[in-house]
């Protein structure tokens, strides 16, 4: 075989490409949720790591003081985050509208530091165990790799929410809307759409799935006040290496990177923690619109 | 005029100041009044938002450290080293980041800041979570011994003063003028012909050389280089020194530091010292909802009006 050619066995290298594969699960689903709040505020939203987070620790609070599991807070805590984030767009956001939009990218950092702060010090920045649900314990072996069910599921989980979004977005009247709104929302505000009211559901939307990634990264990561922190910055160049102009661009970028991490994992794993910047900056170079933006 | 008279003042205030408050402390101001001018340059009269400047204040803040500790050159030469490889490392991050403009050109700087990061966790010389320590203060032009508090503040001003002066030309030069230009009116400076590019990443290495001067001169004051200069939290503290002083005013971004520093100083000691982040993170969000001219910039609009 290939693999025992270049001396590595296949259970490492096939386990290496399946964690790839479940962190690239993570980078589309949050890039996705950028992308969705950059086509209608124009901003970056820097508190997506914290709201992340927010989403592992909802799922954790909802198991410890009401009881509800797993499946429950897997529509609870995007629910409950973003109804959060409505709060934030609403009462904060809103309030920058006509400024510079690198104002929303400072107080969305605010925001992120308030919210991380906090939780830091009630928790301890150590992390806390969550349990994978009993129905995914376990796994199955390939023969050439041992599959855990959770890991499966993360992955599967992740790709309908993607595709689910690109539906939600292609293929329905509000979806019509909130691309309108992204090409021109005074047009739209003038054929009689509530705009405000559009852009406030997106920044919900886009922050519920950060949180959805967060439910899903609690059996995996365990709960931890700075779980958000670094993951939102390799987005970041995920983002910029995609461009935000497409749904479909945003994830398979987002998982291509996870791939790429993956293999760097096996090959050269010194380089593993740069290698998206890396990245970056080589398509920086060739293709500065980013390798599914339009060019300016 | 009265600006001259202003900063007469100021520097008087400065000169005798070591001996009334803390010089540590004081050293330790003035190193992040001159990161936060540094920064303004690129933000305030360039209108580009890095998002990585620990790179080049935590980059050269381990090589002015390594240069003095391990190659034994003498303090004035190490602070110039460090600065300088800052200038290299901002003409590499440079040239990558002004290829787009706005949010992404914070995307990208912040990115590429987090690699240097990862890169500095990783070397061998920076003794990763011990961060580099015991970096000699050594003696300044060969005689005055900087282990003396008190000559190692004047030793600091000093260099502040050449720092800020440096500044202070470049944003009142006809370069300057197009940095503002350009800030202002991206086309129509290009339609004037001028080579936009050039100009930003001009600027941007300046802005990188004089972050880094001021990361230098912290790792002589402290004799540490940790992995906190190199770290994101960093780059996010001197947005905010820079905002909550005044964007784009020449000495906002020194009272924005001496403000920070001094309540960083203040929190740490009292019962508040684990909540600095949030009470950070608070100053931000109102700096960006209500304040966003900055402690000058309001001074300077409250002056208009009454005058």
């Amino acid at each position: 075989m290939l693999t025992d050619l270049l001396g590595i066995p296949p259970q490492v290298l096939f386990g290496q490409l399946l964690l790839g594969l479940i962190n690239g699960a993570f980078y589309a689903v949050l890039s996705l949720g950028l992308a969705v709040i950059f086509g209608l505020l124009n901003i970056v939203n820097f508190a997506h790591g914290a709201l992340y987070m927010l989403g592992a620790f909802s799922t954790y609070f909802l198991a410890k003081y009401l009881g509800v599991g797993y499946w429950g807070a897997l529509i609870l805590a995007p629910l409950i985050v973003g109804a959060l984030g409505i709060v934030i767009e609403r009462y904060l956001l809103r309030r920058l509208t006509g400024v510079d939009h690198l104002y929303g990218l400072l107080l969305t950092f605010g925001l992120a530091l308030v919210i991380e702060g906090i939780f830091v010090k009630l928790f301890g920045a150590s992390g806390i165990p969550y349990p994978t649900p009993p129905q995914l314990t376990g796994g199955i072996n390939l023969g050439f790799m041992f599959l855990p069910y959770y890991r499966a599921w993360v992955v599967v989980a992740s790709l309908i929410v993607c595709i689910a979004t690109w539906v939600l977005f292609e293929r329905t009247k509000i979806g019509s809307y909130l691309r309108a709104g992204t090409e021109n929302p005074q047009l739209l505000q003038a054929f009689g759409v509530n705009v405000p009211v559009l852009t406030t559901l997106a920044y919900g939307y886009g922050v519920a799935l950060a949180a959805f990634a967060g439910v899903l990264a609690a059996p995996i990561t365990q709960v931890s006040p700075l779980m958000g922190s670094n993951l939102i910055i390799v987005v970041f160049a995920v983002v910029v290496i995609g461009g935000m102009g497409s749904i479909v661009g945003a994830v398979v970028t987002g998982l291509a990177m996870g791939v790429v991490e993956g293999l760097t994992k096996v090959f050269w794993p010194e380089a593993s923690a740069t290698v998206i910047f890396l990245v970056m900056a080589i398509v920086l170079v060739l293709r500065p619109a980013g390798l599914f933006g339009k060019s300016a | 005029m009265n600006t001259k008279v202003g900063y007469g003042i100021a520097l008087a205030l400065l000169l005798v100041a070591p001996f009334m408050i803390y010089p540590v402390f004081l050293m330790k101001l003035l190193c992040f009044a001159l990161f936060a001018c540094a920064f303004n340059l690129i933000l305030g009269y360039g209108g580009l938002l890095s998002f990585g400047h620990a790179a080049f204040f935590g980059g050269a803040a381990y090589i002015t450290g390594h240069v003095i500790k391990v190659w034994g050159l003498p303090t004035e030469l190490g602070l110039l080293v460090g600065a300088g490889s800052a200038a290299a490392l901002g003409y590499l991050i440079g040239m990558l980041a002004i290829r787009r403009q706005g949010i992404y050109f914070a995307m990208i700087t912040l990115a590429l800041a987090q690699m240097v990061y990862f890169i500095f966790i990783s070397a061998d010389f920076t003794g990763g979570e011990n961060g580099l320590q015991g970096v000699p203060r050594g003696y300044a032009l060969g005689i005055f011994d900087l282990q003396d508090n008190l000559t190692m503040y004047y030793f600091v001003l000093a260099v502040f003063v050449i720092g800020f002066l440096i500044i202070a030309r470049a944003v009142y030069s006809p370069f300057g003028q197009i940095l503002g230009a350009i800030r202002d009116n991206e086309d129509r400076a290009t339609s004037l012909g001028y080579d936009v590019d050039r100009y930003k990443h001009l600027a941007f290495v300046l802005s990188a050389a004089l972050a880094g001067l001021a990361g230098s001169t912290k790792t002589v004051v402290f004799q540490l280089a940790s992995l906190t200069d190199v770290h994101w939290h960093t780059s996010g503290e001197v947005v905010l020194m820079t905002l909550l002083g005044g964007l784009g005013t020449i000495a906002g971004p020194a009272v924005g530091a001496g403000v920070i520093v001094t309540l960083q100083n203040y929190l740490a000691s009292g019962p508040l010292g684990a909540w600095v982040p949030v009470v950070l993170g608070t100053i931000f969000v109102v700096c960006v909802l209500a304040f966003r001219r900055g402690i000058i910039g309001e001074l300077h609009a409250m002056l208009k009006k009454s005058f």
